[in-house]
């Protein structure tokens, strides 16, 4: 049956049959018993880009456009490793990133995780922090 | 302090002389100004608001709407939330500041009532010691856990703690109530560290600022913000941010604006970031907006604003309002009475001097007042009775819990004092002191090795904590689904997810949205220390009697008679006084004031009335004197005579629980005095205005107890003592 926002929500109760973890593990299958067997790795309790998207498609289909744009940030980032989320995350704070800094980030959020929407984020912070000198090669202090 | 305005620097609540004149232009489909300012001028919030806050058709719906045809739908009842929402996304913050201003308290209080995201209101908790004790974290959470908070918030003193801290709040939560959500706030980099590894499953850190400056000053911008946002939603966080009033005067950049244009900024720049909800409400500079004029007015208009945008609402009340108990609860019933999606961002569940979020305003010596408000109003505001017994036995499980995990996982052993100091004591004063240097290194090394929530399960199940361990893969499992990511979600004990997505606030007048009634009302009334009124008065069985009646009572003709006349039920069905005297002495009491005073006692009851004055003035009338006592059960008493008007007296005697038997023997006496016909001084009498309060209810049933003893019409009877 295909996925429905609208009545679909939560997940984990309503379509658990649509819910994996990044192992390809059913919903159903995370339990202790599991856990105590060893069948269970750390990298399986997570939700996956899809899981992700979808929470995007409910966020949206209640009427929260951000939120839903938010989730499917989240959904490219998930592949990401944190180390590097969070070089991003550093890149993008004021002052810390040339505006070809973050056009390197945008690229290889595009080529290397398939993540265009957090790409196109990206450039567009690029674009409003060269207007407003907040890139570290101090536009600001020229003008 | 209370100042008066000083808009320069900040501090106006709202309606500021510098806020500007709300404006909003769009060509081709391109926001070109907001609130005055050209695109060309725009900073870096108006930007982020352009491109991801303003909605283009709901705004030409709403500059097709007057400020007050806005303010008006906002307490309209038949104006539905969603519609509400869907406009606000037209808004620009001036605006949005202008319209709630336009309310006044009580039309707040509505429209955040009409407007909160979740159907049923909730709470979170603060859960934080002085010397980080896990064992103490681990009681404090379970604690909170069972008393009903749905999320559990604790932080650090020493940064290298986190992973310990977070396990505790972990383990405690779980053990004490299944599904509670909890953070650890630290720095972004080790809370993702947490979050990746299962220790934590929400974040509120992420602070906005509603000038450019001062958000450039906390290093961040909106997007920056946005991204982190989407970096813990990756990882199966969820997301609150956090902004105040105030703030940025505080942060000395407030440029001139009002507390409340500021705070609509930065709730239209959460909104645009894709956060759920927000943590509002001034926060921690709640006592700086308490300073000006409509502080108070102001902070309840910035939650109404958050929930206006759409967002899931912790609503502050955990920094320290005011030191007024009474401004500081004046000002929470502006978020309790209409009931918020979280009442206050952090009860303190522990003694406020072990809050290091700087917080406890209100704190565990607390808990009875904010059940009794609950059960006063018959509102929910999240927070769950439990007896002592119960919350004992929770806590000393959740530290026999992280005791067992922290001896598993190799680390610094936790103690049998420990474990009984955090079961049973107050705060971490009574708790020994652990290896501090041990511990860190021991948090070093779980980081190091990777240990997550999987571990704690495996430790946990290992030495018999089954059920909590069950509990903590149920959490995990909860990452795999992420539901809780969607706005204003909670998680009940059996894992089901509410949130405004499949449990919204449907509020449209009497009758519809959250009501507290059924089996949550009876729970949340039904406090340890409600008393059965029935039991507030001993019944008489089995007791001697103190009088025996001889007949009906014939006027008396000796002008030396003074009458005690009795109630009802006095030495018959009641045996005592309100505050505790026995009938029999009493009435020694009496009768000997009335020799002592040269008359002659004579002892009547009046069955026909248990009021003190009939029963005073049928008592004179049947004296030979004309002078009477009339006393009640309880022991309220009157001296009367025969030719006063039955609600008038020469002495009435209306402070039952003050008197001793000395009183009785005093009022005896004036009555022989008004008997003999010498001049009488009134009896020295005391007064306790809040007597009433204390014992109004056990007057009340002593009251009906007489009353019920009435034979309507009924003559009078002698009275002769039993021996």
């Amino acid at each position: 049956m295909a996925f429905d926002p609208v009545t679909d929500f939560p997940l984990g109760l309503e379509r658990p049959d649509l819910v994996t973890t990044p192992g390809g593990h059913r919903l159903d299958e995370v339990t202790l018993e599991a856990v105590r067997e060893g069948r269970l790795g750390p990298d399986d309790v997570r939700a996956t880009a899809e899981t992700l998207r979808r929470q995007s498609a409910v966020a949206l289909a209640s009427g929260r456009r951000q939120l839903a744009d938010n989730l499917a940030r989240a959904a490219e980032l998930v592949s990401v490793p944190a180390d590097t989320v969070l070089d991003i995350y550093t890149a993008l704070r004021p002052g810390r990133s040339s505006a070809e800094e973050l056009e390197a980030w945008a690229q290889r959020l595009e080529a290397e995780w398939d993540a265009p929407l957090t790409a196109a984020f990206v450039r567009e912070a690029s674009d409003v922090y060269a207007r407003r000198g907040l890139l570290a090669s101090g536009e600001r202090a020229r003008i | 302090m209370l100042v008066t305005p000083y808009p320069e620097l900040g501090l106006v609540a709202m309606d500021g002389p510098n806020d500007p004149e709300p404006s909003l232009v769009i060509e081709d489909g391109r926001v070109v100004e907001i609130d005055g300012r050209r695109e060309a001028d725009f900073d870096i919030v108006d930007l982020f608001l352009a491109r991801h806050g303003i909605d283009l058709e709901a705004a030409a719906e709403a500059a097709a709407l007057t400020d007050d045809e806005l303010a008006r739908r906002l307490v309209d009842v038949g104006c539905p939330r969603a519609e509400l929402v869907r406009v606000s996304q037209g808004l620009t913050p001036a605006r949005l500041a202008r319209v709630v201003a336009r309310l006044d308290p009580v039309e707040m209080m509505f429209a955040l009532k009409k407007l909160r995201a979740r159907r049923a209101p909730a709470n979170q908790a603060h859960v934080t010691n002085l010397k980080d004790n896990p064992a103490l974290l681990a009681a404090d959470a379970a604690e909170a856990a069972a008393r009903g908070f749905a999320e559990v918030e604790t932080t650090v003193g020493v940064s290298r703690y986190a992973p310990l801290n977070a396990i505790a709040v972990l383990v405690g939560s779980q053990t004490g109530r299944p599904g509670v959500l909890t953070q650890c706030a630290v720095e972004e980099r080790r809370n993702l560290e947490l979050a990746i590894r299962g220790l934590v499953t929400y974040a509120e850190t992420l602070s906005v600022y509603g000038t450019e400056p001062v958000f450039v000053d906390g290093d961040d911008t909106p997007w920056s913000k946005a991204f982190l946002a989407s970096a813990y939603a990756s990882r199966g966080v969820k997301v609150r941010f956090t902004s105040g009033g105030g703030s940025e005067a505080l942060m000395g950049r407030s440029l001139g604006y009002s507390m409340l244009y500021l705070e609509a900024r930065c709730l239209a720049a959460v909104r645009a970031a894709g956060s759920q909800g927000v943590q509002n409400g001034s926060i921690s500079c709640v006592a700086l907006a308490l300073s000006v004029p409509a502080g108070t007015r102001e902070i309840l208009a910035e939650n109404l604003l958050a929930a206006w945008l759409g967002l899931e609402v912790a609503s502050g009340n955990d920094a320290i309002a005011s030191h007024s108990e009474i401004r500081k609860t004046a000002k929470l019933m502006g978020q309790f009475l209409p009931g918020t999606d979280f009442v206050t961002s952090g009860y303190s569940v522990m003694p406020r001097s072990d809050n290091m979020f700087g917080g406890g305003n209100y704190d565990a010596d607390d808990f009875e007042e904010w059940l009794t408000l609950q059960r006063d109003w018959q509102v929910d505001a999240g927070i769950e009775p439990a007896t002592e017994e119960e919350i004992v036995a929770v806590r000393r499980r959740a530290a026999r819990a992280v005791q067992a995990v922290f001896s598993e996982l190799g680390l610094e052993p936790i103690t049998e004092a420990e474990i009984e100091a955090a079961a049973v004591g107050y705060s971490s004063r009574d708790l020994p002191d652990r290896d501090r240097a041990q511990d860190a290194e021991a948090a070093d090394r779980l980081l190091a090795a990777g240990v997550g929530g999987l571990d704690v399960a495996r430790a946990l199940d290992a030495r018999g904590f089954s059920d909590v361990a069950e509990a903590i893969v149920a959490m995990q499992r909860q990452r795999v689904s992420a539901d809780y990511l969607q706005t204003a979600a909670i998680i009940g004990p059996d894992g089901t997810v509410r949130a405004a997505v499949n449990d919204p606030n449907l509020y449209t007048g009497p009758g519809s949205g959250y009501r507290l009634d059924g089996e949550r009302w009876q729970l949340l009334q039904s406090l340890p220390y409600v008393v059965d009124p029935a039991e507030l008065v001993p019944a008489a069985d089995g007791a001697p009697p103190v009088v025996v009646e001889t007949g009906e009572a014939a006027p008396g003709g000796r002008p030396g008679e003074v009458v005690i006349a009795v109630g009802p039920a006095f030495g018959e069905r009641l045996r005592a006084t309100i505050n505790g005297l026995a009938h029999a002495d009493v009435l020694a009491a009496l009768l000997d004031g009335v020799r002592e005073g040269g008359a002659e006692p004579r002892l009547v009851r009046v069955r026909r009335s248990s009021d003190v004055a009939f029963i005073g003035h049928d008592g004179a009338r049947l004296s030979g004197s004309g002078v009477a006592v009339g006393l009640q059960s309880k022991g309220t008493a009157v001296i009367h005579r025969a030719d006063l008007q039955p609600l008038d007296n020469l002495e009435l005697f209306g402070m039952s629980p003050l008197y001793t038997l000395d009183s009785y023997r005093a009022i005896g006496r004036n009555a022989a005095g008004y008997a003999l016909g010498r001049p009488v001084g009134p009896v020295p009498t005391a007064m306790d205005n809040y007597a009433r309060a204390k014992l109004i209810v056990k007057t009340t049933i002593l009251h009906a107890r007489e009353t019920e003893a009435i034979v309507p019409g009924a003559a009078a009877v002698e009275l002769a003592l039993c021996p």
